[in-house]
């Protein structure tokens, strides 16, 4: 994908994102009628928003969007925001975000405030899992740099820790439920809601360089 | 198929160890157990061991040995390139860098060395027998009893079993012994428990998945994947593996006849050659794969061996 990567300019605006990337789609910066353009949640450098809950879309596979957001549209995934969306999605809509949100780099991690303890504790689960528990590491799925295997597994490096914990909860509680095989259940339901929260901030506080043991 | 195919059940994976070759069917003790050919003995009921932690290994001479030990271990495709032939790593299948019970433990393996296995026809030291794990499963070439890298990966070895006894077989040993399945394992089965539960993360053909020019899950089969003289090519091992520890975080969810079936269909595929292999098929066969395995054999073959003996309908 890199290889292709160009700086373009879309309109007046001049795209400076970490690297260089192609130009954004219309579904991304425009809209199409009832689907709000993407980049008005998850900015066009696909960085999101850590407060609102918006993830981070930058790198993410192709085949993970595209399902995520039929998903949405059948149901099997709920969000009050992105099932309308992504109901009003064409299929060039999602073909043409997934396409482009896939060919950027993570962004920067943010500075974070977390314990350092917290954030050791995180570590140790995302490299090391809890096999006693049988709780694989983090890592195992997500790539040793935990920036994703494609096509099912996303990255999580550099994910606001907010949503982690959201969508982690989410799979716990049987509120999200559309991981392959059950394999985000099986996971989430064995950590503790600090071990959750220890595991996103620290995975917020990486980022395109990832953690490699 | 009384004699020679009588004994054909020897389990010899590293924590496997020693070569159990019982009379078919196996009795359902741990695998590895040694029987007549070493002086073991099981740990007593509710024992358990835990190997120390990582956090624990000394900041000196010792302790940078036993690091790089396990960084050759965890990470054997970049820290021992030269004596490994295909894309494995050796935590690829003793899962938690060497310390998950069922998973062929490097605790449960130590202590059980120096012992004499079938496989090798000698009385194996623990060094002998990683020679045999870089020679057949890392379908690569043995470091030297006296490099660094041996050094390395039996001082991890024996620091992971720290206050462990000897000659004793620790619970979590090994891989589990399955019983025999209800069914003779099946190919169409397997093909369909793996496209369910298997290909997500090792891809549609056995071939893995690679991220950034890594694999970041291993190859099945196919010349990537461990040869044919490797412990987990005989089906009842790999079994063994599947069913306490795959798919990752779901283990013991799949069945013990879904583990048979889905290690046979994983195991008929090509991979690399037995190193003992001379040019002919028949003679490795008849010398090396007298076990639950496909060497040689055609699944119908195999199947009718393995419903003379007993091993399901």
């Amino acid at each position: 994908m890199r290889s292709k990567a160009r700086v373009t300019f879309a309109g007046t605006m001049c795209l400076v994102v970490s690297f260089v990337a192609a130009a954004p789609p219309a579904i991304v910066t425009a809209g199409d009628g009832a689907a709000v353009a993407c980049a008005s949640c998850h900015g066009v450098d696909g960085a999101g928003n850590a407060q609102a809950g918006f993830p981070v879309l930058a790198h993410m596979p192709p085949a993970y969007f595209t399902k995520q957001i039929a998903d949405f549209k059948a149901g099997s995934r709920a969000n009050p925001i992105m099932s309308p969306i992504a109901a009003a999605m064409s299929a060039q809509d999602i073909e043409a975000s997934a396409r482009y949100y896939a060919s950027l780099s993570r962004p920067d991690p943010k500075s974070t405030t977390a314990d350092t303890t917290v954030l050791a504790r995180g570590r140790d689960l995302a490299v090391g899992g809890a096999w006693d528990r049988d709780v694989p590491p983090c890592f195992k799925c997500h790539a040793a740099d935990g920036l994703g295997v494609e096509p099912a597994f996303p990255p999580i490096a550099g994910q606001h820790a907010p949503y982690t914990v959201s969508q982690l909860q989410g799979w716990k509680t049987g509120a999200r439920s559309n991981d392959p095989q059950g394999l985000m259940k099986s996971v989430a339901e064995k950590l503790t809601d600090e071990e959750i929260q220890a595991v996103a901030e620290y995975l917020a506080s990486i980022g395109q360089g990832g953690e490699i043991e | 198929m009384k004699g020679a195919a009588g004994s054909w059940l020897c389990v010899l994976a590293l924590g496997g160890v020693i070569s159990a070759c019982n009379d078919f069917p196996p009795p359902e003790t741990a695998e590895g157990t040694p029987a007549e050919t070493s002086p073991v003995v099981a740990a007593p009921a509710g024992f358990t061991f835990t190997p120390p932690a990582d956090s624990d290994i000394p900041a000196n001479e010792i302790g940078a040995a036993i690091l790089l030990g396990k960084n050759i271990f965890v990470n054997t495709q970049q820290y021992a390139k030269d004596f490994v032939g295909n894309a494995l790593n050796c935590a690829n299948c003793h899962l938690d860098g060497g310390r998950k019970a069922d998973s062929a433990p490097l605790w449960a393996a130590y202590g059980l060395y120096p012992a004499f296995r079938q496989k090798s026809g000698q009385v194996d030291t623990i060094q002998t027998r990683i020679q045999g794990c870089f020679l057949y499963s890392m379908d690569g070439t043995a470091p030297a009893v006296d490099s660094a890298a041996m050094t390395a990966l039996v001082a991890y070895n024996h620091w992971l079993a720290t206050g462990a006894p000897t000659g004793v077989i620790l619970p979590g040993q090994g891989y589990p012994e399955l019983a025999q399945p209800g069914f003779v394992p099946d190919m169409a089965r397997g093909k369909e428990i793996y496209a369910n539960n298997c290909a997500l993360c090792h891809g549609a053909n056995g071939e893995g998945i690679k991220a950034r020019g890594e694999y970041a899950f291993p190859p099945l089969w196919g010349e990537d994947s461990f040869n044919w003289g490797a412990g987990m090519h005989r089906i009842n091992t790999a079994a063994g593996f599947i069913q306490a520890n795959m798919p990752y975080g779901l283990g013991g969810t799949l069945s013990e006849q879904e583990a048979w079936d889905v290690a046979l269909f994983i195991n008929s595929h090509e991979r690399p050659q037995d190193p003992r292999f001379q040019g002919n098929l028949a003679q490795t066969r008849d010398a090396y794969h007298d076990e639950y395995c496909l060497y040689g054999r055609t699944p119908r073959e195999l199947r009718a061996i393995v419903t003379e003996q007993g091993g399901g309908t």
